[in-house]
C-alpha cells in the first residue's frame, strides 16, 4: 500500500541502522510514547537491530491500559443493564474490571457491541429508539475528535437516547510527570505521530526547552521509528534538546485546528485517573456541562467508587518507563493475553502484550537467569 | 488505539452532517468521515483513525522524508566504492 510499504523497505532500514551505529558513542535511554510504536518495534524487531548504547523503554501511550478501575467499572455496571446497547472499541471487551471484562458481560446476556467508528453507535442510536446506546469514549488525542463528533452529531440530531462514557486521557500531563520523576531514566522522546496531527507540536516543543530533552515527533513504520531514533541520537550526541519532526507528510506543525475546535466544543479540560498511575493534574477531558444530556454518568447516575488495583500488576512502573515487563513476577506465568492481571497484556498496544507477543525469547532468558 | 493508515479518496458527497468520502486501503473500499480535512480532493490520501480523516499526507513531505532515508542508503556503496578505488 502506497505510504506504508516504503517505509518498511529493509535495505534502507539497515542504512539507517549502520548510521545510527556509526553516531552513537556512549548509552541513550529513549522512550517511545505511543503503543503503537512500542509494537510496531517489536514485531520488525528494530529493537535488537540497535547498537547496544540504545536502550528503548516503553512510554505509556496506551489509553486503554490507562482507562481508570473505576470507568471500567462502571461499564461493566452500565452494560448489564436491562434495555441498554453498550458500545465500545474493541480493545476494551478484555480489560479486567474488579468483577469481570465487557465479554463476561455479553455471555451473560448484556447487550455489548464492538465497533470501528463512533458513528456506528449513533447509527444503532437511530436504528435502536427503545434503548439506550451508550459509547465507551476512551482515547487520546487522536481519537477524541471522532468520539466528540459522535456527541455534537447526536445533539444536532436530536438523539436522546445516546449518550457517552468518557474517559479521554491527554499525552503531555503524563510525560511531564514522567520527566520530573526521581527515578526517571529516559533521556530522549519519540513523541506519538498520531496524537500529534490532531494536536500539534508545539506541545513537544514546550517539553523539550521545559525539561531540557530531545523530543522527536515520530512515525509508526519501520523506517519512520528508525529515523526518529537516529534523529534523536544526533541530538543527544551533539548536546541538543530540540523537538524534531520525522512526521512530516502527516503532522503539520499547528495539527488539526478544525479537530480540535469540535474537541473544545464538547469537551473541557479535567483531572483524570490513570489505571495504576494515579490522579494526573489536568490530564483528561470530559463532557462540557451543555451537553450534560449525552453523559453517561449522569444519566445512570453513577458514583465514583474508589477501587483497590490489583497488588501484584507493576504496570504504573511499565507505563513510566522504569520496568520492562518481563521483570513482574506475574508477566506471562499467572498473567498472560488469556488471563489478563493488568491492562498493559490485554490491548493490542499494551508493553506486556507486546513483550509476550514477540518477546519469547527473550522472556525465557530473562526469567532463566 | 492511535492506529491510522493511509488511504486514497475515490469520491467525495456530503451526506447529512458529514462530508464523506469513498477512501480505498489497497483496494479495499471503506466510507471515511471527512470533516476535519474539507478540502481533501478526490486523488489525495488522508490519514484515517476510527473512520476519521485527521489529516491529508502531504505527497511533498513524503518524498523528502524518503529521499533523506535513501541518501544515508547510498552512502555505504559510496564508502566501498571509494575504498575499492584507493585499494
Amino acid at each position: 500500500m502506497k505510504h506504508l510499504d516504503e517505509y518498511r523497505d529493509p535495505v534502507l532500514a539497515r542504512a539507517v541502522v549502520a548510521e545510527i551505529r556509526g553516531t552513537v558513542t556512549r548509552p541513550w535511554v529513549l522512550m517511545e510514547i505511543c503503543g503503537g510504536q512500542t509494537h510496531s518495534l517489536m514485531r520488525y524487531g528494530i529493537d535488537e537491530l540497535l547498537p547496544p548504547e540504545i536502550e528503548l523503554v516503553h512510554g505509556p501511550g496506551c489509553p486503554v491500559c490507562v482507562t481508570p478501575l473505576e470507568m471500567v467499572d462502571k461499564a461493566l455496571e452500565i452494560a448489564a443493564m436491562p434495555d441498554v446497547i453498550f458500545v465500545t472499541y474493541g480493545d476494551m471487551m478484555r480489560v479486567p474490571g474488579s468483577k469481570g471484562d465487557l465479554f463476561q458481560v455479553k455471555a451473560s446476556g448484556g447487550d455489548v457491541r464492538f465497533v470501528y467508528s463512533p458513528m456506528q453507535a449513533l447509527d444503532l442510536a437511530r436504528r435502536n429508539p427503545g434503548k439506550q446506546v451508550v459509547f465507551f469514549a476512551v482515547g487520546f488525542e487522536t481519537t477524541a475528535p471522532a468520539n466528540a463528533q459522535a456527541v455534537w452529531q447526536a445533539g444536532r440530531e436530536g438523539l436522546g437516547n445516546f449518550s457517552s462514557l468518557v474517559s479521554h486521557v491527554l499525552v503531555p500531563p503524563a510525560l511531564r510527570v514522567l520527566l520530573s520523576a526521581a527515578q526517571n531514566r529516559v533521556q530522549g522522546l519519540i513523541a506519538p505521530g498520531h496524537v500529534c496531527t490532531v494536536a500539534g507540536c508545539q506541545d513537544y516543543a514546550d517539553l523539550a526547552a521545559d525539561f531540557a530533552v530531545p523530543v522527536v515527533i515520530g512515525g509508526f513504520e519501520p523506517l519512520d521509528l528508525l529515523q526518529a531514533i537516529l534523529m534523536l541520537v544526533r541530538q543527544l550526541e551533539t548536546g541538543r534538546a530540540e523537538m524534531e519532526n520525522q512526521y512530516t507528510r502527516v503532522v503539520p506543525h499547528e495539527g488539526n485546528p478544525a479537530a480540535r475546535r469540535l474537541v473544545d466544543e464538547v469537551y473541557e479540560v479535567c483531572d483524570r485517573k490513570w489505571r495504576g498511575i494515579g490522579e494526573l493534574p489536568q490530564s483528561g477531558m470530559r463532557l462540557r456541562s451543555k451537553y450534560a444530556g449525552f453523559d453517561a454518568e449522569k444519566i445512570f447516575g453513577l458514583e465514583a467508587g474508589g477501587v483497590a488495583e490489583d497488588a501484584e500488576c507493576i504496570s504504573a512502573l511499565v507505563l513510566m518507563g522504569q520496568k520492562k515487563p518481563p521483570e513482574c513476577p506475574a508477566f506471562g506465568k499467572r498473567c498472560t493475553p488469556e488471563r489478563p492481571i493488568g491492562a498493559p497484556m490485554v490491548s493490542a498496544e499494551g508493553a506486556c502484550s507486546a513483550y509476550y507477543q514477540y518477546k519469547s525469547h527473550f522472556v525465557q532468558v530473562s526469567t532463566a537467569s | 488505539m492511535c492506529l491510522a493508515i493511509p488511504g486514497q479518496v475515490l469520491s467525495v458527497e456530503d451526506i447529512g452532517f458529514n462530508r464523506v468520502g469513498r477512501v480505498s486501503f489497497g483496494g479495499v473500499e471503506r466510507a471515511v468521515i471527512l470533516d476535519f480535512v474539507p478540502d481533501a480532493a478526490p486523488g489525495e490520501f488522508v490519514l484515517v483513525h476510527v473512520g476519521f480523516a485527521l489529516s491529508k499526507i502531504d505527497e511533498a513531505e513524503a518524498q523528502s522524508t524518503l529521499e533523506l532515508i535513501e541518501r544515508l542508503g547510498m552512502m555505504e556503496p559510496l564508502e566501498e566504492q571509494s575504498l575499492e578505488a584507493s585499494g
